[in-house]
C-alpha cells in the first residue's frame, strides 16, 4: 500500500513540476532546461527550514511555512537567473539554465551544513499525498485562470511572435520574468513537498536529467497544454513502475523508452498529445479554412 | 497640413555601423492625414517604420508624437501612447483565435489586476465581458466576426491582412502604420482596401502612414506623398507633383544620360 502511495505522491509532485515548466516553456515559449534547479533549491530551502528553524507548531501550520519557503526561494533563484538569461533566447537560454541549475546543484552539494554529498537527512515528515495532491488542483485550477486571463494571453502572444506581442503594447522582459518567476516558485513549491514527504534529499535527485525528464512530460502533453501537462506527467510517471512489475531489467531501459518515445511521437504527433488545446475544449479552432 | 502635427520625425538618422538606412529624414503628419512613404527597395522605408515605433532608437535626431518625445522609448511604450503598425509580412499570432489576436491587442487597456484574474472575480468577469463585446464590434467593421473562432493561420492571406489591420486598431492608435498592406494582392483586392483605409481614417479619425509600391494605391488614397531614396527625402508633396518630379524618376527609373546634364 505504502508502495503506491508512494507513486500516486511522485504523480502529483510530477504534474506540479510540468504544470509549472508548461508555463515557462508551454505559455511563454522560453526554452528553458534548468527546471531541476529550480526544484532543489525550493526542497533545499524548505528542508533547511523544516530541520533547523521549525517552529514548535502544529505540522499543517509548519508545513504552510516551508512550502511558501520552498517557494519563495526557488522564485528569487528564478529572478536572479532569469534577469541575465531571458535577454537570451532559444538555444542559448536552454544552455544558459542548465548552468545555472548545475550551479545550484553543486553549491548544495558543497554545503556540509546541509548533508551535502551524502544528502541531507531526518527532515520532519509534514506532508503526505493529500497535500500534494491539493497542490495539483490549485496549480490547476492557477494555469487555467492565467491562461483565461489578459496576462495569460499576453504571456501567450510572446510565444506566437515577440516582436508583434511588443507591438501591442506587451512589455516583453517583464512578462517573461514574470512567467520564469513563478514557473521556478511552483516547482519550489513541489520540492517542498517531495522534502518533507520523502524526509530525505540528494543533490543527484536535481540533476540536469530531471529537467529533460519534466520537458519531455511537457512535450509529451503538449506545450501549452494543461491536461496535456497532467496527462503527461501520469504516463511517464507510471511508466518507468509499470516496468518494474514486467521485469527488473527492463527498468534500466527506461531512458531508451524514453527515447523511442520520443522519436514516436515527434513523428506521429509533433505537437504533442494535446497540442496546445485542452480535454474539453471544443476543437472548433481547428476547422480548416473558413 | 491646416491640423497640427501629431508626428514629429525631425532629422532623424538611423545607421547601421557603416551603413546609414535613414538620413536626416524630417517629416511630419497632421492628426488626420493620410500620407505615403514611397521608394525602391532598400530605401529606408521599413527602417523609418521601425525608428517610430521604437524597434530600432535612431542614431541621430528625434521622433515625436503629440509633444511627446518617443524616440529613446521602449516599443510596448510607444503603443501605449498611440502608435499602432502592421508588418511587411504579416505577424499574427498564428496559433490563437481570430478573437484572440484582437483581445491581446487590448493589452494597455486591461482594468483588472492580475489576482482579479486568477481568482476570476466579478470585476474579471466583467471587464473580459467588455473585452470581448468591443472586439467583436472591430471584427464587425472589418467583416471577420463570423471567423472569429477559426485559428489565424486558417484565414486567407486577404483576411489576414485585415486582421492584422483590426488588431493593430484595437491598441487604439492615434497613428496607424501599414507596411505595404497591398503585397500579393490582386487589383480587386486592392481597390477594397484603399477603401478600407479610407474608412479607418474616417471611422477612426487616426493619422495614417502607409509605405507601399503598388502606385495605382498610393495615388489613388495618399493626400501626401514622401519619396525616400538611399535613406533620403528627395520629395515630398501631392501625388501630381511626386509623379513629375524628376529626381523621384531618376530614382525608380535611372537618371537619364542622354539628356546630359
Amino acid at each position: 500500500m505504502d508502495y503506491y502511495l508512494q507513486i500516486l505522491s511522485n504523480v502529483g509532485i510530477f504534474i506540479t513540476l510540468t504544470l509549472s515548466l508548461n508555463l515557462i516553456n508551454g505559455y511563454c515559449g522560453q526554452f528553458s532546461l534548468g527546471h531541476a534547479g529550480f526544484w532543489g533549491v525550493g526542497a533545499y530551502a524548505s528542508a533547511v527550514y523544516g530541520v533547523f528553524f521549525a517552529l514548535p507548531i502544529d505540522p499543517t501550520l509548519n508545513m504552510i511555512i516551508a512550502v511558501s519557503i520552498g517557494f519563495l526561494a526557488a522564485a528569487l533563484c528564478g529572478l536572479l537567473i532569469g534577469i541575465p538569461c531571458l535577454r537570451l533566447k532559444g538555444d542559448y537560454l536552454a544552455i544558459a539554465t542548465i548552468g545555472f541549475s548545475e550551479i545550484l546543484r553543486i553549491i548544495i552539494m558543497n554545503t556540509e551544513s546541509i548533508g551535502g554529498p551524502r544528502g541531507f537527512t531526518a527532515i520532519p515528515k509534514w506532508t503526505n499525498a493529500y497535500w500534494v495532491w491539493g497542490m495539483v488542483v490549485l496549480t490547476t485550477i492557477f494555469m487555467l485562470n492565467l491562461k483565461r486571463s489578459a496576462f495569460g494571453r499576453a504571456i501567450i502572444s510572446i510565444r506566437e511572435d515577440e516582436i508583434a506581442a511588443e507591438t501591442m503594447g506587451i512589455n516583453l522582459f517583464r512578462y517573461k520574468l514574470f512567467a520564469f518567476i513563478i514557473g521556478a516558485g511552483i516547482a519550489g513549491i513541489a520540492g517542498s513537498l517531495v522534502a518533507h514527504d520523502q524526509q530525505f534529499l540528494h543533490p543527484n535527485n536535481f540533476s540536469f536529467m530531471w529537467s529533460v525528464s519534466i520537458l519531455v512530460m511537457v512535450i509529451l502533453g503538449g506545450q501549452g497544454s494543461v491536461t496535456g501537462s497532467i496527462v503527461g506527467a501520469i504516463i511517464l510517471t507510471i511508466l518507468p513502475e509499470v516496468l518494474k512489475l514486467i521485469g527488473s531489467d527492463i527498468s534500466t531501459w527506461r531512458v531508451s523508452i524514453y527515447a523511442a518515445l520520443m522519436i514516436i511521437l515527434m513523428l506521429t504527433r509533433p505537437q504533442g498529445i494535446f497540442g496546445p488545446y485542452e480535454l474539453f475544449e471544443k476543437k472548433r479552432m481547428q476547422k480548416g479554412r473558413a | 497640413m491646416t491640423t497640427p502635427a501629431l508626428l514629429n520625425i525631425d532629422n532623424v538618422t538611423m545607421r547601421f555601423g557603416g551603413l546609414t538606412a535613414v538620413k536626416n529624414v524630417t517629416i511630419s503628419v497632421g492628426k488626420t492625414d493620410l500620407v505615403a512613404v514611397i521608394g525602391p527597395n532598400g530605401a529606408g522605408k521599413t527602417t523609418l517604420f521601425n525608428t517610430i515605433t521604437g524597434i530600432y532608437s535612431p542614431t541621430e535626431g528625434s521622433v515625436t508624437l503629440d509633444g511627446q518625445k518617443i524616440s529613446a522609448k521602449k516599443a510596448s511604450d510607444i503603443t501605449k501612447l498611440g502608435i499602432a503598425r502592421t508588418f511587411q509580412n504579416i505577424r499574427l499570432f498564428n496559433n490563437l483565435s481570430v478573437i484572440d489576436n484582437i483581445r491581446i491587442a487590448r493589452h494597455t487597456r486591461i482594468n483588472y489586476s492580475f489576482f482579479d484574474g486568477i481568482f476570476k472575480t466579478k470585476k474579471y468577469r466583467q471587464e473580459e465581458k467588455l473585452i470581448t463585446e468591443e472586439s467583436l464590434k472591430l471584427l464587425e467593421l472589418f467583416h471577420l466576426a463570423d471567423k472569429k473562432d477559426l485559428l489565424a493561420k486558417n484565414l486567407p492571406y486577404g483576411a489576414q491582412r485585415k486582421l492584422e489591420m483590426a488588431r493593430a486598431l484595437a491598441t487604439r492608435p492615434k497613428l496607424l502604420l501599414l507596411d505595404e498592406p497591398a503585397a500579393g494582392m490582386n487589383p480587386t483586392e486592392t481597390k477594397e482596401l484603399s477603401e478600407l483605409i479610407h474608412f479607418i481614417r474616417d471611422q477612426f479619425q487616426i493619422a495614417v502612414i502607409l509605405i507601399e509600391h503598388d502606385m495605382n494605391l498610393v495615388m489613388g488614397i495618399a493626400e501626401k506623398i514622401f519619396v525616400l531614396d538611399y535613406g533620403n527625402l528627395i520629395a515630398e508633396g501631392a501625388a501630381k507633383d511626386i509623379q513629375n518630379n524628376p529626381k523621384v524618376i531618376e530614382a525608380y527609373l535611372g537618371a537619364d544620360i542622354d539628356t546630359g546634364h
